[in-house]
């Protein structure tokens, strides 16, 4: 047991368990068994999030809409997502013809490769985490660019015209768009002082979001704009380019792209929760005393009303136009996000180590900041929008025109 | 030097979500900007006006339901009308603001589909949409009391309508009457104060007024390009001269004002509906007309003012049991007359946009 692991509660208690299990000459097999569980744990668990994801934002679309949504498969319909999974399993892969193969295989699997690479640096519950890697966030943001370059090969390799103005529409808007989500990044490492996701989640005497309000916006945006959920859900555009870059997908290479969406908002959450919310700790028990629930169940609440945002903006939206995006990205989320970092930058430079009152003066600040932000933001936007003057001349028709 | 990319010819349709049935549009794309388009239509044909040769005067009505088969009875209001004028009929009292309700209820039905639609190309998931038909269903349960069908009413003979509508239909029509302005109070906040909405279609596919006169545009489309012209108030028809309404006039002719134009107006249809109920005099729904009706030779054409436009009918009687020619004018069809003007310069997302809030209906267009 190396120094590195003695943070790391989960992966001793397993270790621990193993190590008494197995036979003395083979201790080295308990490390490794430890990781394994836990990398099991992570991956399953994501993949069930992932399915209770699908149910939860069919039913609450249902609800939103003022309709039932799915209430046939199980009790209340809970097991619709396996129903779905089965469904896709047993459906023909079809490649088309004028695809490139390998490519187009690759794809989905690239998709769904970065979700469950995340979740390695993430904190579930107090203690606990596969890694510790003191650069978290930087391989956060390094790992989440891989499903650009995943959407970009799917839609050119599918060989379908639809496919491809998916593919060209996902370049555009996910590169504009990593810009200001790891930009509103840089101020909660500057609060934090580290890099590391589980120093962020100890930093945070009070959550992030209250220091952070600009930088909450703007990640949630372009979160949601990297996930193509609605109002930037471009790539996908129903109305339009009718499913976009997997438009010729079929089966659980279809079911992977999907996959992909629900778990990356669900592991979205879950980043969320830890960046802004605290991470795993129980929002009314300070630090220190004794817990009444256990602090994964805390994670795991904190990860649902993120999720519960995401479907809440899904079924509000319209989508707005690719030039609109494009604007949004540079126009809005840049300078807010850049904003946001000065003001951060210069309360650090002041402040290195704020007493309570200092960081509740942080909030007071951050949040003028904000609303003077929006006020500013929400006038150029409307200026930008105006409709040219009336170019209509009112025409009068008697009735004799007949 | 620029980077040229090459023009790209993109088949939306006839199998696409959002192009209201079986419309093709084969469109020139520079990247995402519209070049040039060229519309095909015709899947949906089913030769309306053919069939209508060989069937008698009032089985046409059953035909005409297939029409815009999202308000049926405009439709039939438009195909009778031709007939009493061919064969010189005087319908009921009654009977006439019968039809009058009927064809209003049929236009907040029609618009509501229209708006739900148009919200649903700019990309709002359903959510819209599921709303607007939760109120049309409310008026499909009224048309239902009327006659007993859903969609394809058949509700309307030359000479009225073909029975009275049952007692318990006027406490719910009423009902409905004081209901229905709050859901649209509650559909417009939601729509004027989104800002992605106004953001997609402000400014967005202009259509002067010159052009759409040109193009022979006519009903909402027309009127939000700020011409203020409508069958109803121009060439009254039926109980329309009595009853007080405003002819909603757009001031830009985008697609924003499309879509309120039909707000408007159903507000309007509102109003009409309420004084229909409020007059509406007792005695015979229907006047007593053959159904194998013989009209004397001769031609009549008759237009009312259906949700999409002018709705005609031109019928030639050779003195026989049905028509030797019966010509329909499509809105639908001629409002599609400006579309290659309208989106050429816009992007794809706006294509969809701007043919959302034409608001056309396949079967009307390709009859």
């Amino acid at each position: 047991m190396g120094p590195w692991l003695a943070q790391n509660s989960i992966y001793r208690n397993i270790y621990a368990f193993l190590d008494g299990v197995l036979p003395a000459p083979l201790g080295w097999l308990a490390y490794f068994l430890a990781g394994f569980t836990i990398m099991f744990l992570l991956i399953n668990g994501v993949l069930l999030l992932a399915a209770g994801m699908v149910y939860a934002e069919r039913r609450l679309l249902g609800r939103f809409q003022a309709r039932l949504g799915p209430n046939r498969v199980g009790p209340f319909g809970i097991l619709q997502p396996f129903a779905d999974i089965i469904k896709l399993i047993l459906k023909e892969d079809v490649v088309p013809r004028g695809a490139d193969v390998l490519l187009f295989t690759a794809a989905p699997v690239m998709m769904a490769a970065p979700l469950f690479l995340i979740t390695a640096v993430i904190p579930f519950g107090q203690n606990s985490y596969l890694a510790n890697l003191n650069i978290g966030v930087l391989y956060l943001v390094a790992v989440t660019g891989i499903s650009t370059l995943a959407i970009f090969l799917g839609g050119w390799a599918t060989g379908n015209k639809y496919a491809m103005f998916g593919a060209m529409r996902a370049v555009a808007q996910l590169i504009s768009y990593e810009v200001p989500l790891v930009l509103a990044l840089v101020g909660l490492v500057l609060l934090a002082g580290s890099l590391s996701l589980v120093q962020v989640v100890e930093a945070q005497r009070l959550p992030f979001l209250l220091l952070q309000p600009l930088g909450f916006f703007v990640f949630f945006a372009a979160t949601s704009a990297e996930l193509n959920r609605t109002p930037f859900d471009l790539m996908e555009a129903e109305s339009e380019i009718i499913a976009g870059y997997h438009i010729e997908y079929t089966g659980m290479r279809f079911g992977l792209f999907q996959l992909a969406e629900f778990g990356g908002v669900v592991v979205s959450s879950a980043l969320m929760a830890t960046l802004f919310l605290r991470g795993w700790e129980n929002p009314f028990v300070p630090q220190g005393w004794p817990q009444v629930l256990p602090s994964h169940l805390w994670f795991l609440l904190k990860t649902l009303l993120f999720v519960f945002l995401f479907i809440w903006v899904r079924a509000t939206w319209p989508r707005l136009r690719i030039d609109q995006v494009m604007g949004f990205a540079w126009k809005v989320l840049m300078p807010l996000a850049l904003i946001n970092l000065v003001v951060t930058g210069m309360e650090v430079w002041l402040w290195p180590q704020p007493t309570t009152a200092q960081l509740w003066g942080m909030v007071v600040i951050n949040w003028a900041v904000a609303g003077a932000c929006l006020v500013v933001f929400s006038t150029l936007m409307e200026r930008w929008g105006k409709r040219p003057t009336a170019s209509v001349v009112p025409v009068r028709l008697s009735a004799e025109v007949r | 030097m620029t980077l040229q990319g090459e023009p790209v010819i993109i088949n939306i349709g006839p199998q696409h979500p959002s192009t209201h049935g079986v419309f093709r549009l084969r469109v020139l794309f520079d990247g995402e900007v519209v070049q040039d388009l060229e519309p095909v239509f015709g899947y949906l044909h089913r030769g309306t006006e053919k069939l209508a040769e060989e069937r008698a005067y009032t089985q046409i009505v059953t035909l005409t339901d297939r029409l815009d088969y999202v308000s049926s009875m405009t439709n039939n209001h438009a195909y009778v009308l031709a007939v009493e004028k061919l064969a010189r009929i005087r319908p009921t009292e009654r009977g006439m603001y019968l039809r009058v309700i009927a064809a209003e209820l049929s236009r907040l039905a029609s618009h509501l589909v229209a708006t739900g639609f148009f919200l649903q190309d700019l990309g709002a998931f359903a959510t819209p949409l599921m709303y607007c038909f939760r109120e049309r269903e409310r008026i499909l349960d009224l048309m239902e009391m009327l006659c007993g069908a859903r969609i394809t009413f058949s509700y309307m003979r030359p000479g009225g309508v073909f029975q009275d509508a049952p007692p318990d239909f006027w406490p719910a029509i009423q009902q409905f009457l004081s209901e229905m302005p709050h859901y649209l109070d509650e559909l417009e906040h939601l729509l004027t104060e989104n800002e992605v909405i106004l953001a997609r279609t402000k400014g967005v596919g202009i259509l002067p007024a010159q052009v759409a006169i040109n193009c022979s545009v006519s009903g909402p489309v027309l009127r939000a390009s700020g011409v203020q012209w409508d069958i109803r108030k121009v060439d009254p028809y039926d109980v329309y001269d009595r009853l007080e309404f405003d002819i909603p006039v757009g001031t830009h002719g985008d697609c924003y004002d499309r879509m309120m134009v039909r707000l408007q107006e159903m507000r309007q249809s509102l109003r009409i509906l309420g004084q229909a109920v409020r007059d509406i005099p007792s005695g015979p729904a229907r006047a007593p007309v053959p159904f194998f009706l013989r009209p004397p030779p001769g031609e009549a054409y008759a237009h009312v003012e259906s949700p999409k436009g002018e709705l005609g009918f031109y019928l030639v009687s050779d003195g026989g049991i049905s028509p030797y020619r019966c010509k329909i004018r499509s809105p639908s069809f001629i409002n599609l007359t400006p579309l290659r003007e309208l989106l050429r310069g816009w992007k794809m997302a706006d294509l969809i946009v701007i043919f959302g809030s034409i608001d056309i209906n396949m079967g009307e267009v390709d009859r």
